[in-house]
């Protein structure tokens, strides 16, 4: 078992509390990017995707995992990046710009569909949310001008530093630059939650009541909250044009927001590392399903892969409602207090009951 | 000088009439206790100065202001933190983080700043910190810092939803019920608290008790409420020894 003796305030307000932990996460990151003399083409296509899923799964962790909002059309955010991207690039706005600029345009919709969201809550925003996801569709049809309407729309390469980059061209080089943009986001999200605004969003989650007692403008706080939520969603979107190349409308089918909701409940909500569990699953999982079934039988029955699939994400759900990342921790935690550790140990205790809440 | 003045408060819920034309005064330092029996109009009347309800009638001053207009969050910032009877955590943070939650009226530095974890945002974060510390300190939370609020026993977590109030650097703290469900020595500990955060921080308190060894340990003054009406206000031995207030008490039996 190891103790960390804390000495100053420090310890707790930098990212990593010890060497050590940053020794891991600095071995992380050596290894990712090294990930491209290892993997073949396909694999590292694989691994971005799973990146780009990181990123639009932090983007809505920030706003149900932190601030307690669900939202179930996440996927018309990610449209508004892609798209946004594309028209940007075809203007000839630099990629180090039009990036950011397709996040800001998510952003920006978000906080202006928060205005109507604020009132609800609980099952109402995860309907109405699930609307927007749906209408977001029919919206990218009828905005053809810029989206190409059915048709879809076509991005070419684009150039980052003077260097060209091209999906299918160089994959190294697209995977470094997903790589360089979920570093940067990640690092973003761990300052907000180590700050009063990830604070803030917490304590939206946990008690509006509390949180409205303490000072905090509910309705602000959610606002930014949904603002800086699809600004993130909005980068993923960003990426994902230039990954797909070619796409239309049915690449936000609202079944990719109900997918991208769904990886971070298995990933672990309310951490940033279950945006990441989450994405390896849904972005691994279904190959390794495959590669595993061909082992058994050769026959490919329709739809049993993906059930398969289904199967094993709703077997998480129900016996670690933590997700995946809950059990990590779990896990770690046994290691560490071998041979210690007690079989309840993680029980909660009796929880009481909040009857009557105002008063 | 009085700091808190409630004139002439009434508030109904359709026909329910909780608060009836309460007046009363809170003076800067002092101690001031409203009891009576469940359903009097105690909470109602927290809930009036923290804004959550609106008045029916009547007008309420902090520091000589009148707060009936502000909105339920602007309250702590000009210096009134409260507790709930039914405590109202954040369940999924820890005790520290709790803590830094109510040091947010003070923060000065915006979410685009927090993002980029500035300079300004580390000084601004040790100094919520050394804050949250004094607190911990103060309330003997230590064991408990870096624990989750959701498993931690009952009279504990009574303890941090007072220390969360004083973190937010208030003049004055309502405490609804802060003894209710604690064993006796944990109210003594309460009753200490109480006496120290007036003494030295100099703070003034408005609490909702039923706990009469407290409330005549550390009240300077003491309010009776039933269904919504003063009964009689004046040292916790008075209120105590009024028949009115005697009569009120016998004529219901649920007291607790
Ligand atoms: N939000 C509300 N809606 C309707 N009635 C309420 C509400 N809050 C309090 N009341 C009523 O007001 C009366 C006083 O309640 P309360 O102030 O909570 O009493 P207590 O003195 O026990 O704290 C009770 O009859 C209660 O039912
Ligand atoms: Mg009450």
């Amino acid at each position: 078992m190891r103790i960390h003796f804390k000495t100053k305030y420090d310890d707790d307000i930098n990212l990593f509390e010890d060497g050590r932990k940053l020794f891991w996460y600095v071995l992380l990151v050596v290894l990712a990017i090294l990930l491209p003399f290892i993997f073949d083409e396909y694999l590292l296509g694989e691994a971005v995707n799973v990146l780009i899923w990181a990123i639009a799964g932090m983007g809505l962790m920030i706003l149900a995992g932190h601030t307690g909002q669900a939202s179930l059309g996440h996927g018309a955010f990610l449209a508004c990046g892609a798209y946004m991207e594309v028209w940007l690039q075809n203007k000839g706005v630099p990629f180090v710009l039009s990036l950011p600029l397709a996040g800001l345009f998510a952003g920006i919709v978000g906080a202006i569909i928060a205005i109507p969201a604020l009132k609800m809550s609980g099952i109402y925003l995860a309907i109405a949310t699930l609307a927007m996801g749906v209408i977001a569709e029919d919206v990218i049809i009828l905005l053809e001008p810029y989206t190409g309407g059915i048709d879809g729309v076509y991005v070419e390469a684009f150039t980052l530093f003077g260097v060209e980059i091209d999906r299918y061209v160089s994959p190294d080089k697209f995977y470094w630059t997903c790589l360089g943009v979920v570093i940067i986001v990640t690092f973003g999200y761990a300052n907000l939650l180590r700050s009063s605004t990830g604070r803030a969003f917490m304590a939206i989650r946990d008690s509006e009541i509390s949180a409205r007692a303490m000072g905090i403008n509910v309705a602000r706080f959610k606002t930014i909250s949904f603002g800086l939520s699809c600004f993130v969603t909005g980068i993923a979107g960003g990426l994902l044009a230039h990954y797909m190349g070619a796409f239309n409308y049915e690449a936000f089918l609202i079944l990719i927001s109900i997918q991208l909701l769904l990886m971070i409940v298995v990933g672990g909500m309310g951490s940033i590392h279950g945006a990441f569990f989450g994405a390896a699953v849904v972005g691994f999982l279904p190959q390794l399903v495959t590669i595993v079934r061909e082992t058994v039988t050769t026959v490919a029955i329709p739809g049993l892969d993906m059930g398969i699939f289904a199967l094993i994400l709703i077997t998480i759900i129900v016996v670690e409602p933590t997700g995946l990342y809950g059990r990590w921790m779990k896990t770690r935690i046994w290691f560490e207090l071998f041979p210690l550790a007690r079989k309840d140990m993680f029980r909660r205790n009796k929880s009481y009951l909040k009857t009557e809440r105002m008063k | 000088m009085s700091l808190l003045e409630v004139r002439n408060v009434s508030k109904s819920f359709g026909g329910v009439h909780a608060v009836k034309n309460v007046s009363f005064d809170v003076k800067e330092g002092e101690v001031f206790t409203i009891v009576g029996p469940n359903g009097a109009g105690k909470s109602t009347i927290f809930n009036l100065i923290s804004r959550f309800y609106d008045v029916t009638e009547g007008s309420i001053k902090f520091d000589g202001n009148e707060i009936t207009s502000l909105k339920p969050d602007e309250i702590a910032g000009i210096g009134i933190a409260r507790t709930f009877q039914n405590i109202e955590l954040f369940d999924h943070s820890t005790v520290l983080q709790n803590l830094l939650v109510g040091r947010h009226t003070k923060r000065k530095t915006s979410f685009i700043e927090n993002v980029l974890f500035t300079p300004r945002v580390r000084a601004e974060e040790r100094a919520h910190r050394r804050a949250a510390e004094d607190v911990i300190e103060f309330l003997d939370l230590h064991a408990y810092r870096n624990k989750m609020i959701a498993g931690l026993p009952y009279g504990v977590r009574k303890v941090v939803e007072i220390g969360r109030a004083l973190a937010c650097g208030p003049r004055m703290l309502l405490l609804d019920e802060p003894a209710s469900g604690l064993s006796v020595e944990e109210t003594q500990d309460v009753a200490y608290w109480i006496e120290d955060m007036q003494k030295d921080m100099g703070l003034t308190i408005l609490m909702v008790e039923h706990d009469m060894s407290l409330v005549t340990q550390v009240s300077d003054r003491v309010l009776a409420l039933n269904n919504g009406e003063m009964l009689s206000m004046g040292s916790p031995e008075e209120v105590q020894s009024d028949p009115k207030v005697i009569e009120a008490y016998l004529g219901v039996e649920d007291v607790t």
